[in-house]
């Protein structure tokens, strides 16, 4: 009879695969995981605090960096939740730029999650690819707002740049690239059968355990669950496009990156819709009062960001800054299932599960 | 109720001849109609707020009614501090409660076979100086009814009795109000502190919290 | 084999000049360690994916001898890329030790340099150079990939002077 031990393990908060500073702390039997107890708080930067002190249009940089993959998203869910209270109208014009540039990070955002995936699974070249690929959004962005990562793009009342001359167009040449590049993707990686015996039938749970812990995105949409916000409770102009959900069947991590790929392609749906109803002329800013002071009252606005539900609750006393500022962060909320998942499986899978989660810590913390 | 008796009085004083005593009752019956306009404006925003019938009704009315009757049944007459549509979002239904009944309406809401609030989408802690609140923000996927509810509790020694073993997502929301803001959660299977390091000291998101940085 | 320098022609001299070097032993060092730097992969925040999009194909860091290492002992610079919090300010000391002599950090982007947009937050440490050595500061928030590029030419650079003077840039 051999003699065996537990043994405990820390993964992170320095760690390639962690995607950024978050710490597990493991208990192995073998290879065989008994016990995970997530750390996080590394990345902690108290931005909830810091925006008391500040007015509204100075936190949409905070926005930027809290979910730094997809920094519109961010700046959007604030700006909403500001007209909400306020009741303003935005322009058309704004509007429409502001949906075109949120579904391009949703394209951007899935290809930087396609891209690291992969690498921590073993595959080295999608990366490059994708980040190839990601490169051009960035590009666009770059042009529009001077910003490769923090874009500081919307504004309460619309968006602070009109796009140049000839954007749109880029906008438009980008859409039917991307998608010869999407389909090259799928044959290069979706039928791989390493990689298909890694992620398929890894990391499974149901319907009842996504919605008791509250998960959103794509977490949520594996498992069969139709709720997308973009559907479920429309904003901005979601409802003018043609879209469809994709929803998974099994729940498990291959589920997860089908419907991740198959978003792209929807993304790309509403754009190539969105530049052809561009409106041709209008504002970019709304008739907006000189000081931002929301109504005393408070507010919950959600919308659907490329990892989830991703909300703002703001408790205002009527003065230019929040009284308090709250964001649900999706990669906090979907993480929460992690220990669960974890426990019976192997250590390699631990880096399959998390992965297919798709975190960005500095959303986890705050 | 003195106002309202004074305006009783007033067309009784008011055929009296004397000028000097008119011009005094004048300026006395402006002042009671500004105190009175005042509190009347008062009254329609308080009953704007409380009301269970905005101007235009809200198509969602019914669902805070019974809403607010179902808790009632559940938790007794007393357990509502405060119900309102919240307006300004969209005609949220807003229950104020306190935190003694928490534990058992959290699980009439989630069971309940009308309201069946299984996604709990948001928990928020909110630090009003005077006291403090957890919002739980929570939607059925099914008929897509949604409702926040507002746990109210006292500042010094703040404890709101865990959601956690209602729906799994409030746990880590939990852990991470206790951390910033210091309220404990009775019936939480693992409170510790998550965002911060364990030897912190304080909780940084109080409106009292001094941080302890010289530099900043 | 005879050799002598006297005699040879102004063609070969031309030549031996072009192909033979002459410098010290620290020089030759420097020369290899500035053409070889292993940073460690320590993406914190924001930085980390301008730092993941440098490493990748458009800019391409590879072609500067620049491979990132997950492992700091195998790393010979820490580019700090991200807000440093107090919760992993140890860890961050934790990490520096493990690496070898010699080794350099770059502190890329303005959180990492001094606070940057959190300088007023309650857990966050003002500037990474509280806890390590830092070589080379990055400004912006975050840096534009050939930002970061230029930053590792600078750190290039100030290695091989070293070796060459023998003073240091900045004192530690």
């Amino acid at each position: 009879m051999i003699r065996t031990e537990e043994l405990l393990l820390n993964v992170g908060p320095q760690h390639p695969s962690t995607h950024g500073v978050f710490r597990i702390v493991v208990k192995l039997d073998g290879e065989v995981i008994t016990e995970a107890t997530p750390v996080m708080g590394y990345l902690h930067r108290g931005t909830e605090k810091i925006a008391e002190n500040l007015n509204f249009t100075q936190i949409i940089p905070y926005t930027d960096r809290m979910d730094y993959v997809s920094a519109m998203t961010n700046n959007y869910v604030l700006v909403h939740a500001v007209e909400t209270m306020m009741g303003l109208e935005i322009p058309l014009r704004a509007e429409f730029m502001r949906l075109i540039v949120m579904e391009m990070q949703r394209v951007a955002s899935h290809l930087v999650w396609w891209g690291t995936y992969l690498l921590d699974i073993g595959a080295m070249s999608p990366f490059l690819y994708a980040f190839r690929d990601r490169e051009i959004i960035i590009d666009l962005f770059n042009e529009l707002c001077g910003a490769r990562l923090t874009y500081n793009y919307m504004r309460v009342g619309g968006v602070k740049w009109d796009a140049p001359p000839g954007w749109m167009d880029k906008v438009r040449d980008f859409i039917p690239y991307m998608e010869k590049k999407l389909q090259e993707y799928d044959k290069l990686v979706s039928g791989n059968e390493i990689f298909l015996a890694r992620i398929k039938g890894i990391g499974q749970y149901d319907a009842a355990t996504a919605i008791d812990y509250g998960l959103s995105g794509a977490n949520l949409r594996c498992t069969g669950v139709d709720w997308d916000l973009r559907k479920a409770e429309p904003y901005s102009l979601y409802d003018r496009f043609e879209f469809d959900v994709p929803l998974g069947t099994r729940g498990d991590c291959y589920d997860r990156y089908r419907i991740r790929l198959e978003e792209i392609k929807q993304s790309l749906r509403i754009l190539k819709q969105a530049v052809e109803q561009f409106p041709q002329g209008g504002e970019t800013m709304g008739k907006v009062p000189r000081a931002i002071r929301p109504p005393a009252g408070e507010v919950y606005v959600r919308i659907e960001s490329p990892r989830g539900e991703i909300g703002c609750h703001i408790v205002s006393k009527g003065k230019a800054e929040p009284y308090r500022l709250k964001f649900r962060r999706p990669s906090f909320v979907n993480l929460q299932l992690l220990p669960k998942l974890l426990v019976g499986e192997t250590m390699t899978n631990l880096i399959t599960i998390l992965g297919g989660v798709d975190i960005v810590v500095g959303e986890v913390d705050c | 109720m003195s106002e309202e008796q004074e305006k009783k009085d007033k067309p009784e004083e008011a055929p009296a001849v004397d000028p000097e005593r008119e011009a005094k009752l004048k300026a006395a019956a402006e002042a009671r109609a500004a105190r009175q306009a005042a509190k009347e404006k008062a009254e329609a925003e308080a009953a704007e707020a409380a009301s269970p019938e905005p101007k235009p009704p809200s198509p969602k009315q019914p669902q805070p009614d019974r809403l607010v009757a179902l808790v009632r049944q559940a938790a007794g007459d007393d357990a509502i501090m405060e119900s309102y549509l919240n307006e300004l979002n969209g005609d949220m239904p807003t229950l104020v409660i306190h935190n003694k009944h928490w534990r058992s309406i959290a699980s009439m809401l989630k069971e309940h076979d009308e309201l069946r609030f299984n996604y709990l989408r948001n928990v928020s802690g909110v630090d009003y100086e005077t006291h403090m609140e957890v919002v739980y923000h929570m939607i059925s996927l099914e008929s897509k009814q949604e409702a926040a509810i507002k746990v109210r509790t006292e500042r010094d020694a703040a404890s709101v009795y865990s959601a956690t073993p209602v729906w799994a997502t409030a746990n880590w929301n939990e852990r991470e109000i206790y951390d910033l803001l210091g309220i404990d959660f009775p019936g939480h299977p693992d409170l510790r502190r998550i965002m911060m390091p364990d030897d912190w000291v304080g909780h940084p998101l109080r409106k009292d919290y001094e941080p302890l940085d010289s530099e900043v | 084999m005879e050799f002598s320098l006297e005699s040879i022609s102004l063609d070969e001299r031309k030549e031996l000049e072009r192909n033979v070097f002459m410098g010290t032993l620290e020089q030759l060092k420097a020369w290899a360690r500035s053409n070889s730097l292993w940073p460690l992969t320590f993406g914190l925040a924001c930085c980390a994916i301008e730092m993941m999009g440098t490493g990748a194909s458009h800019y391409d860091l590879d072609r500067f001898g620049v491979m990132f290492r997950t492992s700091p002992r195998q790393s010979d610079v820490m580019i700090v890329a991200g807000t440093v919090t107090k919760k992993m300010g140890p860890l961050l000391r934790r990490l520096y030790d493990q690496m070898p002599e010699p080794k350099w950090v770059i502190a890329m982007g303005s959180c990492a340099t001094a606070g940057g947009p959190y300088v007023k937050s309650y857990a966050v440490i003002k500037g990474v150079d509280q806890i390590v050595p830092v070589d080379v500061y990055i400004p912006g928030c975050p840096p534009n990939p050939a930002a970061l590029i230029y930053g590792i030419n600078r750190l290039q650079e100030k290695i091989r002077y070293e070796a060459k003077t023998g003073k240091r840039v900045t004192g530690r």
